[in-house]
């Protein structure tokens, strides 16, 4: 009996490590194939000798400065915004209706790919937008859209914007999800019997607590919003473009020789996402320090109204904007011709979803593989090194930070030097492959959303239990999976969702032959029909939007007698 | 043991096959054997895959070539072309040498002169194809030349593309003819024009076509670039571009990155004026909604740049045989036909009437081109690419230029 | 149910955090008894029945043994040394009905599992409670499930971490007066972590100071 505790204990015992390689080695082996060429080597082309040249020409490449300084002002101020937003809402969020149905249908949104966010956002606010169609040409006596540079402006303000939009749900996702554990309801009642105005007890009280669980939450967003490519190229400016748009440019340059200065600009790229970070975890302390002032002022009901206000008007808004850009896709996507000013179509077609449906069956089925599969698999990992974790009291290790390295570093930086390695040993591409590549970027979300709640879950359930002569495992399967149920389909949700949305892993691992929906609408959106685009758009939204459905009501009617289960 | 020896002979069918440098018959023995060999072969074509009628037409192309040699065809939708570039590049730094993964790619002027440069290609092989005399490349030496670049049997045309200006009717009637009238009608219209930004593909064209006709001295554009000559034959085109920016739409504080994106603004009244390589996009662009019908196309007065895009064999392809006939199938009458019809793919065609049978001669003939299209006689006036260096050398100074700190 | 004699014995038990002793303690519990522990807070009580239990933190250190019925169980991991807990709160699984929060205890063997919790249900005064949401409950209720749901679970010994502090009053001595009663009933040698003076004149045995 004891030896077979002992060995369920060393199977778990894999799963970290397991997880950990598989993540640490395919990512440092294409950082090595990235940092041979930035020095000057790469045989396949000629570059036999160590140099500096290309270093050189990358910091002599006209706009570099503004380049880095626009993902590094991306990176730092768009989780600030998204962050304050979320705080603020959940500050003055009660358990009223609309907060409900705010938290319950904020989870889908992060279906929609950033890309389609950043192109419906782009038909609402641009100068021919919805907007200015729905008051032209009446109030504003425009017959030609106004000459206005509002999307794509030079400081990367609407690229902020895009991806603050899509960063909120994200968080608040998490917060959501490990909120519960901080018991924000009796903290603030007692901060309320104390004499606090509501929002600001919220504040004082539990945002403290919940900040330290989302900080990892918020180094991805970090990475993703200053390296990001996809939102940045349809919202970022042009003149110069964010570093991460001109280093996706060099290395499809046909001009081989363009690889060396493309490896360089990959490594500058990879500081620049470390530098943001570094500067949020140094400002994290400054404003700490202030905050704890504000905390400990006593102050009770100062700007409660003013909190109150920002927090029910700012995310919902967001929400809106979402939903707009959503809207003005679905129009889209059943227009034939649509001028400006038109507020909507002057004729509508059903052509565009006629071409898109014949085609989509091999599509949708991989899609749905290799979500499946690379989920899954994610799940088993997390949860194993999770459950190993607890069962041995052991703290995290540090070396738990390298889960997040594929999120820190330019996806095509790697994933180029994947596709050298595998090919080093004959690996063709196949589904494998590609599902093998999902996993890098799967298994870190999912141990986002699902770590602190599993390792917040009240020790006493286990214990417990034990005490009550379950075995281990069936404390893993009675209790702590039921208990948390809803995070992990949280989290499988997300997984799905980061499956079915990534381009790079598939187009490149699979040669290409892998045809996702993703791959799809990316290859049709390169050819720039906004019909065309707005239907595959809507198309990728849908099977995560499933997923994350289903996160949400199979727990919902699940425990639909059980009071203790419903979330706080 | 039977398919090894099978295998050594096919290839040196092949070899003798590519090295020749003369079409063969159709029915001659190398080519049936080349065309049994390629049975049951699965050919991967690396393709944009950025239009529903491009993919339709290869669609249909699967078909064909399946029924007709039983190669199978698939498709590989790239949103970019280098995507494939990078593969073969990859493949070859791990030393996959015969095992590789792109068998046949539609490659740009750019990526196939960095293909070729590289020795990323198979070759040569495509003068030896049967219907490689229906080009009549002596007659039009563009068959055998991309960019300038000697394409020397290492790639395949496949259709026909040429610098078409287009405009919206329903706001001007008088669209310039050439560069200096651009110039003034931008002025008269501010913020009714723009270009895509270089790199893009089209940006550069545009770019390229304003100092062919700006420069005063041709020639020195054929040639490769140097130093001296740059300075000399690009400074009317900067005074041009200093001239034209601030009239520009966003009065050049921004510029679009794609051909699409172009089309994009015409149908959001944005601007009135612009420009595209198929001359049949205004036709296709009208019928699928993404151009206002309003639309118009024509070619510049001092004619425009022309070119024509091919099709390429990897060099560690394991389908070259397969790959080779539909090379060939892509050019016969059939598929070209298909090709320049604007119910399907809406291209041009790169054969050669004259070299057609009176037959099918006559259906090529009989295709209609539209209204909006621009007419014949004007896509007679074509101008050659310049040398590839100068495509290089301009992008590099226009972004010295415009981009700053 | 016939009813075994248990006896937990804890022999030179020595806890360390950092170096520093906090509980030293060398008693024998017989069958029946209480021995009720009482210190100032952070004082080691609750460590010392998590080390009894078996799960005590790996920041601490202990030594000693501790012998159930004789036999040493401190290598044994947690759900085989049979020492049932209860804490402040009944903590009954929320995801379980109350039927199914006493059967999750019942060891696999038994067949009878039915009619066992209709039995306890019955006992406790909550019979046709076996499909509520333990959610409903009231207070009392809850603590009396907790109790039975213990018992259910055939423990040789039973730790009890100040499991009468969240009551109110009246509530208070009522349960308590149960809870004694039938661990001394069960023979169940018990220890019981307090604060509250009352609680140890009630348990009526050997009391122990940190
Ligand atoms: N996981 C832990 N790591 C380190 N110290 C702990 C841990 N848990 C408790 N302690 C410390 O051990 C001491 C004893 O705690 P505890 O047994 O809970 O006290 P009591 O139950 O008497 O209030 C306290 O000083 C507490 O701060
Ligand atoms: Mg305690």
């Amino acid at each position: 009996m004891a030896a077979e505790v002992y060995n369920k204990l060393t199977m778990l015992r894999w799963a970290s490590p397991v997880m950990l390689l598989l993540l640490a080695i395919p990512v440092g082996i294409g950082l090595l194939m990235v940092l041979l060429p930035a020095f000057g080597f790469m045989p396949a082309i000629g570059g036999y000798e160590f140099t500096l040249a290309h270093w050189r020409d990358l910091f002599g490449v006209p706009g570099i400065v503004r380049s880095i300084l626009l993902s590094l002002l991306a990176g730092i101020v768009t989780p600030a915004i998204a962050l304050a937003v979320v705080f603020l809402f959940m500050a003055s969020a009660s358990a009223t209706g609309l907060d409900r149905w705010v938290r319950r249908f904020v989870s889908p949104l992060l279906a929609i790919p950033h890309a389609a966010a950043a192109f419906g956002l782009v038909f609402m606010i641009a100068p021919a937008g919805l907007l200015a169609r729905l008051i032209s040409p009446d109030l504003t006596g425009w017959d030609r859209p106004a000459d206005l540079l509002i999307v794509n402006d030079s400081y990367g303000l609407a690229m902020i914007a895009g991806l603050v939009i899509k960063e909120i749900p994200f968080l608040l996702l998490v917060a959501i999800t490990v909120l519960p554990q901080l018991n924000p309801a009796q903290r603030v009642s007692m901060a309320r019997s104390l004499g606090y105005g509501p929002s600001v007890a919220w504040l004082k009280m539990v945002a403290p607590g919940l900040y330290p669980l989302m900080r990892l939450p918020l180094v991805a967003v970090i990475a993703f919003a200053s390296a990001n490519v996809d939102v940045a190229l349809i919202l970022g400016p042009t003149l110069p473009p964010t570093l991460s748009v001109r280093l996706l440019g060099w290395f499809g340059d046909p001009d081989l020789s363009m690889r060396f200065m493309a490896a360089a600009a990959a490594l500058l790229q990879l500081g620049v996402s470390l530098l943001a970070v570094v500067s949020w975890l140094l400002g994290e302390k400054m404003v700490s320090k202030f905050y704890r002032l504000w905390v400990r002022s006593g102050n009770r009901l100062g700007g409660d109204s003013a909190i109150f206000f920002l927090g029910r008007t700012l995310l919902p808004a967001a929400l809106v904007v979402i939903g707009g850009s959503m809207l003005a896709l679905f129009l889209s996507s059943f227009s034939l011709s649509w001028r400006f000013p038109h507020a909507l179509p002057a004729s509508w077609t059903v052509q565009h979803w006629v071409d898109a449906i014949p085609g989509m069956g091999t599509p949708v089925f991989n899609t749905l593989i290799i979500a499946a599969v690379s989920t899954t698999i994610a799940l088993v990992l997390v949860v194993g090194s999770l459950e190993f974790e607890q069962r041995s009291d052991r703290k995290q290790s540090s070396a738990m930070w390298l889960l997040y390295l594929p999120l820190l570093m330019p996806q095509v930086v790697f994933l180029f030097g994947m596709v050298v390695f595998a090919e080093f040993f004959y690996w063709q591409p196949n589904l494998w492959l590609v599902i093998f590549g999902h996993l890098l970027f799967v298994v870190p979300y999912v141990f986002l959303v699902l770590s602190e709640a599993y390792r917040r879950l009240d020790p006493h359930w286990s214990q417990l239990a034990a005490a009550l002569g379950a075995s281990p495992s069936k404390t893993f399967w009675r209790i702590r999976i039921p208990l948390l149920l809803a995070p992990a389909l949280s989290a499988m949700a997300m997984g799905i969702a980061i499956s079915a949305s990534i381009f790079l892993p598939t187009q490149l691992l699979g040669a290409g032959r892998i045809a996702t929906v993703t791959t799809e609408a990316i290859a049709l959106a390169s050819g720039g029909s906004r019909s065309t685009i707005a239907t595959w758009a809507l198309l990728q939204s849908l099977l995560p939007m499933l997923g994350f459905l289903v996160a949400l009501f199979v727990p919902k009617i699940l425990w639909r007698n059980r009071i203790g289960m419903q979330e706080g | 043991m039977f398919r090894k020896t099978l295998k050594v002979f096919v290839s040196a069918v092949l070899c003798l096959f590519a090295s020749s440098g003369l079409a063969v018959e159709e029915d001659s023995a190398e080519w049936l054997s080349i065309v049994k060999e390629a049975q049951h072969q699965t050919v991967y074509f690396n393709a944009w895959g950025g239009e529903i009628r491009t993919n339709r037409y290869l669609e249909w192309l699967a078909g064909e070539v399946e029924s007709r040699f039983g190669i199978h065809l698939q498709h590989v939708k790239l949103a970019d072309t280098a995507q494939a570039v990078s593969r073969i590049l990859a493949e070859k730094q791990a030393g996959n040498l015969n095992n590789g993964s792109v068998d046949m790619l539609w490659a740009n002027g750019e990526n196939f002169a960095a293909l070729k440069q590289n020795n990323l290609l198979y070759g040569p092989w495509a003068e030896s194809l049967p219907n490689f005399l229906l080009l009549d490349a002596d007659q039009y030496p563009e068959m055998r030349e991309d960019f300038t670049v000697p394409v020397e049997g290492y790639a395949s045309p496949w259709l026909r593309a040429q610098l078409v200006f287009y405009y919206d009717s329903e706001y001007t009637q008088q669209p310039p003819g050439s560069m200096r009238k651009l110039l003034a009608w931008v002025k008269a219209n501010p913020g009714e024009f723009i270009y895509p930004k270089p790199p893009d593909f089209l940006g550069t064209t545009f770019l390229k076509q304003a100092v062919l006709e700006l420069s005063d001295d041709r020639a020195l554009l054929y040639q490769p670039v140097s130093a001296s000559h740059f300075e000399q034959a690009t400074a009317t085109l900067w005074e041009f571009l200093d001239e034209l920016h601030p009239w520009l739409l966003r009065r050049g504080r921004y510029f679009p990155v794609s051909g699409a994106q172009l089309r994009r603004l015409v149908l959001d009244r944005e601007i009135a004026l612009a420009f595209s390589f198929n001359p049949h996009e205004v036709a296709l662009g009208i019928a699928s909604g993404e151009l206002p019908t309003s639309s118009r196309s024509y070619v510049l007065d001092g004619g425009t740049i022309s070119n024509v895009s091919f099709v390429s064999i990897a060099f560690n392809s394991p389908n070259k045989a397969a790959a080779t006939v539909v090379a060939n199938f892509l050019l016969s009458p059939v598929a070209q036909l298909r090709a320049q019809d604007s119910a399907y793919l809406g291209s041009m065609t790169v054969l050669s009437l004259n070299k057609l049978n009176k037959a099918d001669r006559q259906k090529f003939l009989a295709l209609e081109l539209g209204s909006a299209a621009p007419r014949v006689e004007q896509l007679n006036r074509k101008l050659q690419e310049p040398h590839p260096s100068w495509m290089a050398a301009i992008e590099q100074a226009w972004l010295q230029r415009y981009i700053t700190n | 149910m016939g009813v075994r004699e248990h006896i937990l014995e804890l022999q030179d038990v020595c806890i360390t955090l950092n170096r520093q002793a906090i509980v030293e303690i060398n008693r024998t519990i017989k069958a029946g008894e209480v021995l009720t522990v009482m210190g100032p807070s952070g004082s080691g009580k609750t460590s010392l029945l998590a080390y009894i239990a078996g799960f005590l933190g790996s920041a601490f250190q202990a030594s000693g043994r501790i012998v159930i019925d004789g036999k040493d169980v401190s290598e044994l991991p947690a759900e085989q040394r049979k020492a049932g807990l209860l804490f402040q709160d009944p903590m009954l699984f929320p995801h379980l009905s109350v039927g199914e929060n006493l059967r999750f205890g019942i060891p696999q063997g038994d067949t009878n599992k039915q009619e066992l919790v209709m039995c306890s249900l019955q006992e406790i005064g909550l019979a046709g409670y076996a499909d509520r949401d333990p959610g409903t409950l009231s207070g009392g209720q809850a603590a009396r499930v907790a109790l039975m749901r213990l018992l259910l679970s055939r423990p040789r010994v039973v730790l009890l971490d100040e499991p009468f502090s969240k009551l109110d009053a009246t509530l208070r001595s009522e349960i308590r007066l149960q809870v004694f009663e039938r661990l001394r009933k069960a023979g169940l040698p018990t220890i019981l972590v307090t604060h509250d003076a009352a609680d140890a004149v009630a348990a009526n045995g050997q009391v122990f100071q940190i």
